[in-house]
């Protein structure tokens, strides 16, 4: 198994397909690689456990088709596929012993009992789980049914993807970090795909080697954590990767500059005309930095948050409220400053989406 | 610390729920306890017996006794036979009822139907149902060739009075372990999936367990109400033939109203009482002292 190809998925759960808001997933073409991690981020509602759900076959999309490798697989049954899920919540079995519910999906799938045995043990010392391996699964705590499922998800050998639907939610904050770096390990050590749904930033940026991000029912964009940060597709990318999210501001576009209400921005390339659309300049509080009055654009000051690590100063672009970075040398300004924006960290928007420049 | 005020005029807000306590439980209770310990040669003069009707009807080689042995017997027969059928097939129904979809509301309504009839028609359409020569049911099974007839055979009695509790109550059973099912998350039967197991697979290892707590309380109900059980088995057969499907709460009544015999009837509901509620204490014991031995509960 290498790879697992979306060929023009989308689903509707009610209605007819065809009209836009009936998608809970819009159309949708891409190709997982072997031994990637994933990260599906987005906020809620905006398809992504669908998207997990079509992959496992829990459901059946309305349209497209889903391939492993070349095979077409959108209408085999789960169990028939190579998948394992883990769920948000835990779901485990009552009855059973931790070794009995780690063993379940292999001995389903009969395997010989020797090798099950291995397996457990292996996946059970990951996972710490060994000294509770005989213990009645029903009396635990959430964190360690949690890591039950997770174990039984991984137990398999043969699955061409894990897939994990916000796994940690119920897990305590500290554990979640020590548990992610596991996960990390383990996808290290067994070269798997994984897929890896959140709606945490910073648990998709730490655990992925690529991120799909995504809105509506539509992916914005897939790339490494630094192409995220660094060059935003979309908007709502700029905004929900980064704390603060981007700074955003309307303008008008001319050639090579930028009005954003009374002053004028030096563009890196020259711009098409856009009649009719938005236009927005787009940066990130960390390439803003604030500089004495007279430097950069002209702003006011407002406040500064001093968040130990870095302070961040809100400020008045003329009339568009705005994230810039204090520098370390620099006492707390108040009333008139300057802004600098770091050369090729200013981006161009236009319908919420991205534009390069041509060079000037 | 204690600080919260003390004012004893706060007792006449429980006084009114006391008294109503006092004339609907406590004293027709006391009553029937008077009467045990007494006996009585007619026109309202009672004496001091002791404990000896107690003695008489825990005693089988006495009338009263052999016809209690008798009775309770039946009885725990009785319970015993219903709650083997009426416990697996109210979990079978319950897994076929729809749980979405516009046949949920119709198929709910279908199972209550029988729970919704008073005892005594139950009992009417089933003496109707059983006759051989105007009643559906007896006279199909007398044309199959099989002698049935409740009225004279102790055995068509017995079958009569069963199925009739099975199509009476089986209905609780099934929307009790209907809205257990209900409860189960979908998740885990997304998991059952993901983890390859069969059909059978997840109603032992998920249905099962996850109805445990309901099969607890509609096994209690059952069995309390079958216990007690009166007024079919006294509409259909009347305790009949001989004394067949004479349960205790038929006896009583033929005791107490029938013979007028105050002082065994009021024995023979205090026992009958005591049974009920040392059957109920252990069941709850025994099933509660399981949870807490497994841990806290899920």
């Amino acid at each position: 198994m290498s790879r697992i190809t979306l060929d023009g998925i989308a689903h509707a759960y009610r209605g007819t397909a065809g009209k836009q808001d009936d998608y809970a997933l819009k159309p949708l073409h891409h190709v997982w690689e072997q031994g990637m991690a994933y990260a599906l981020l987005g906020p809620s509602g905006c398809g992504k456990t669908t998207l997990l759900n079509i992959i496992s076959g829990l459901v059946t999309p309305s349209e497209g088709r889903l391939l492993f490798d070349e095979k077409d697989v959108t209408r085999l049954p789960t169990e028939k596929r190579n998948i394992a899920q883990v769920f948000q919540f835990p779901v485990i079995y009552d009855t059973m012993t931790v070794a009995e519910n780690l063993a379940f999906p292999l001995k389903n799938r009969g395997l010989p009992r020797a090798q099950i045995e291995a397996r457990v043990k292996e996946i059970a010392g990951i996972l710490d789980l060994t000294p509770d391996l005989n213990r009645r699964a029903r009396g635990l705590t959430a964190d360690a049914k949690q890591k039950i499922s997770l174990g039984r998800g991984l137990v398999r050998a043969d699955v061409s993807a894990v897939l994990f639907d916000e796994p940690l939610t119920v897990i305590d904050p500290g554990l979640k970090w020590e548990l992610r770096s596991k996960l990390k390990a383990v996808h290290r050590a067994l070269d798997m795909l994984m897929i890896y749904v959140t709606h945490d930033q910073v648990e998709a940026l730490t655990f992925a080697d690529r991120v799909v991000v995504m809105k509506d029912g539509s992916v914005l964009q897939v790339g490494t954590p630094l192409d995220l940060f660094e060059r935003p597709e979309h908007t709502f990318v700029g905004y929900f990767i980064g704390s603060p999210g981007m700074n955003l501001l309307p303008a008008t576009i001319t050639g090579n500059r930028a009005r954003v209400g009374t002053l004028e921005i030096q563009l890196d390339g020259t711009y098409p005309n856009f009649i009719d659309r938005t236009a927005q300049l787009g940066i990130r509080p960390d390439h803003a930095i604030l500089a004495a009055p007279g430097q950069g654009l002209p702003v006011q000051v407002q406040r500064v948050d001093d968040l130990g690590r870095v302070r961040l100063a809100r400020v008045m672009l003329g009339n568009h409220p705005m994230v810039a970075t204090v520098p370390q040398d620099m006492s707390v300004p108040v009333g008139a400053a300057g802004v600098l924006f770091e050369p090729g960290r200013l981006h161009v928007y236009i319908d919420e989406r991205r534009v390069e420049g041509a060079a000037a | 610390m204690n600080d919260k005020p003390v004012n004893n005029r706060a007792w006449f807000f429980v006084l009114p729920v006391l008294i109503i306590v006092l004339f609907s439980a406590l004293l027709p209770l006391m009553t029937v306890v008077n009467y045990s310990v007494q006996d009585t040669i007619g026109q309202n003069s009672f004496f001091w017996n002791g404990a000896a009707w107690f003695r008489e009807l825990l005693d089988p080689t006495t009338d009263l006794g052999d016809r209690f042995a008798g009775a309770l017997q039946r009885n725990l027969v009785f319970s015993f036979i219903i709650l083997i059928i009426e416990v697996p097939l109210g979990i079978a129904i319950s897994l076929c009822m729809p749980r979405s979809g516009w046949k949920v509301g119709p198929t709910l309504v279908i199972m209550a139907l029988p729970l919704l009839i008073p005892w005594n028609v139950v009992g009417t359409i089933w003496q109707i149902f059983g006759r051989i020569d105007i009643g559906l049911l007896g006279y199909f099974i007398n044309s199959l060739g099989i002698d049935y007839n409740y009225t004279g055979d102790a055995a068509s009695a017995w079958f009569t009075v069963v199925a009739m509790d099975v199509w009476h109550w089986t209905s609780l059973v099934a929307l009790l372990c209907f809205a257990g099912l209900k409860a189960i998350p979908d998740a885990y039967y997304q998991a059952a999936r993901i983890d390859g197991a069969s059909r059978l697979s997840v109603f032992r290892n998920i249905e099962l367990p996850k109805l445990r707590r309901v099969l607890v309380i509609a096994i209690l109900l059952r069995f309390m109400d079958s216990f007690m059980i009166y007024t079919e088995p006294f509409v259909v057969t009347g305790g009949g033939p001989g004394n067949s499907t004479t349960f205790i709460s038929v006896d009583l009544v033929k005791i107490a109203l029938g013979e007028f015999d105050l002082g065994r009837a009021a024995a023979l509901s205090l026992v009958y009482n005591i049974i009920i509620l040392a059957v109920c204490w252990l069941f709850f014991t025994v099933t509660t002292h399981l949870d807490q031995r497994e841990g806290r509960p899920s």
